[in-house]
């Protein structure tokens, strides 16, 4: 089986990813929070320009079945939102890691990160087991 | 869940990756792995399979029978010819709702009434504190499996495994809440065309200890067709589209017929338990009506509020993005002055009115 948790990510426990680039951190959630979530049918984003707290909730994915918070994983200013994932939720389904990205955020302490959990912790702290480490 | 029940297809819906839940003090596939969009698509369009054998079954025996029932169902039952069966409201002396059901007149002097899951031991003393002597009362619900197929291909895959008593008679051919005796995979099972999607369909009672033939060989039947197994999810999101109440959510022991857009389920020139309640909710014109909804930015939730201009004007009871519509649905009770289709109201949805339209119900009706 391969794994669903890309190693060149970091995690927050709240299972969120954040690829940084240089200033810029891409901000979206895990295959495995979308797998417990179910079929997404709405996402709520903040504008660009608005400025998000680490560990505090940025905005909303709502799943036919409920609606869950989405927390930001790093600190900073919203460059921009994800207009395609607002128009196609399911997006969120299918690529969680890629066309289903939500944010794109001006990181204002990449200190930050060291907070974050690496691929292996990450999969510990969800219990997968079977990826390609084989812990 | 080691205080849960669980249905005989409890371990066929493991083998099939159900999602289990807790439901109705059942452990119930909530999703399998196809999830509810998809399952809710194949009912539409095809096919689905569901278990509902939480569902409890009451059967009423006796010379007796009908007449007693029809003075505690709010519909006409004395009217039911055998094969026949009717929606109706089980329903206290206030006039309030205890629970709604279907009743199948199986034999002259036998009926079958379908009471919810969450609602079996309450209807069971509802009913018998209620019930003349002289007739017989079965509570049957752990005993009764029930499978339901639902969806434009259902009476193709039913007919497929399924044998008449009357050698010349199809499946096909029975009518819309008729009901007969049948072989259903070899299982002798009732069939009746009664649902909870908006789609034709049937429902398949069989003992408990044989439902895993039955299940089994529908979905292998099914499975060239678009069959799937349908969950607790899709089966919500089918019956809102259809604007099927739900116990629970639409009506409960604090809303009456009326105002819950079941007055048509009440025969108010006969008597029964609550007739003239009911009678007097209708005179006075009820202050809230059910409405359905449209959401335009974000989806109702039971329990959200609905606003006008602000104002706090009522509650959603039911909500949930509409595959087949493909839209945020949702059922509310409103004041009933603003209970008119076009209406402009909101709902608030985390501290934001969002804009929801009152809109013509059903959300979905299939095209026959």
């Amino acid at each position: 089986m391969t794994s669903t948790i890309p190693d060149e990510l970091r995690y927050s426990k709240e299972h969120e990813w954040v690829r940084l680039d240089g200033d810029t951190a891409t901000i979206g959630i895990t295959h495995f929070a979308q797998e417990q979530l179910g079929d997404v049918v709405f996402v709520e984003l903040p504008e660009k320009g608005a400025s998000v707290r680490q560990f505090s909730s940025f905005g909303v994915v709502e799943s036919v079945k409920a609606a869950s918070d989405v927390y930001a994983p790093l600190s900073g200013e919203v460059v921009e939102r994800n207009v395609k994932v607002i128009e196609s939720p399911e997006l969120v389904n299918s690529a969680p890691y890629a066309d289903g990205w939500l944010l794109k955020v001006r990181v204002a302490d990449k200190g930050e990160l060291n907070t974050l959990l690496s691929a292996t912790d990450y999969r510990a702290h969800i219990g997968e087991s079977g990826g390609s480490g084989g812990d | 869940m080691s205080d849960l029940l669980r249905t005989p297809l409890y371990d066929e819906h493991r083998a099939l990756g159900g999602k289990m839940v807790p439901f109705a003090g059942y452990e119930m596939p909530i999703q399998y792995p196809a999830g509810i969009i998809a399952e809710h698509r194949a009912v539409r369009g095809a096919a689905g399979l569901f278990d509902l054998s939480h569902m409890g079954e009451f059967f009423f025996r006796g010379p007796q029978a009908g007449s007693a029932l029809d003075q505690l169902v709010s519909s006409d039952i004395s009217g039911l010819s055998v094969g026949q069966a009717r929606y109706g409201l089980l329903c206290n002396e206030r006039g309030t709702i205890v629970d709604d059901v279907i009743v199948y007149r199986l034999y002259p002097d036998e009926y079958m009434v379908v009471v919810n899951a969450s609602n079996i031991a309450k209807d069971r003393s509802h009913v018998q504190e209620r019930l003349a002597t002289d007739v017989e009362f079965e509570d049957r619900s752990l005993e009764t499996a029930l499978i339901a197929i639902q969806g434009p291909r259902a009476s193709v895959i039913l007919s497929s495994v399924t044998d008449l008593e009357v050698r010349e008679a199809s499946i096909e051919a029975l009518p819309t809440f008729g009901v007969t005796s049948a072989r259903v995979a070899g299982t002798r099972a009732t069939v009746a065309r009664t649902g909870y999607t908006g789609e034709d369909g049937f429902e398949v009672f069989v003992d408990a200890e044989r439902a895993i033939g039955p299940w089994t060989r529908l979905l292998a039947a099914g499975a060239s067709l678009g069959l799937s197994p349908i969950g607790l999810g899709a089966r919500d999101t089918l019956r809102l589209e259809a604007r099927l109440s739900l116990y629970g959510n639409e009506i409960d022991e604090t809303t009456n017929p009326i105002e819950a857009g079941l007055g048509w389920t009440c025969r108010l020139d006969k008597d029964f338990v609550g007739r003239d309640a009911i009678r007097a909710f209708k005179e006075a014109k009820p202050l809230r009506r059910i409405a359905g909804l449209v959401v335009d930015g974000g989806v109702a939730r039971h329990g959200h509020q609905v606003t006008s201009g602000g104002e706090h004007v009522g509650e959603v009871t039911s909500g949930t993005f509409g595959p087949t519509v493909q839209a945020n649905i949702a059922l509310a009770y409103v004041s009933a002055p603003l209970a008119v289709i076009g209406t402009q109201l909101g709902v608030r949805i985390r501290d934001r009115d969002v804009p929801a339209k009152v809109v013509r119900t059903p959300f979905y009706k299939r095209s026959t």
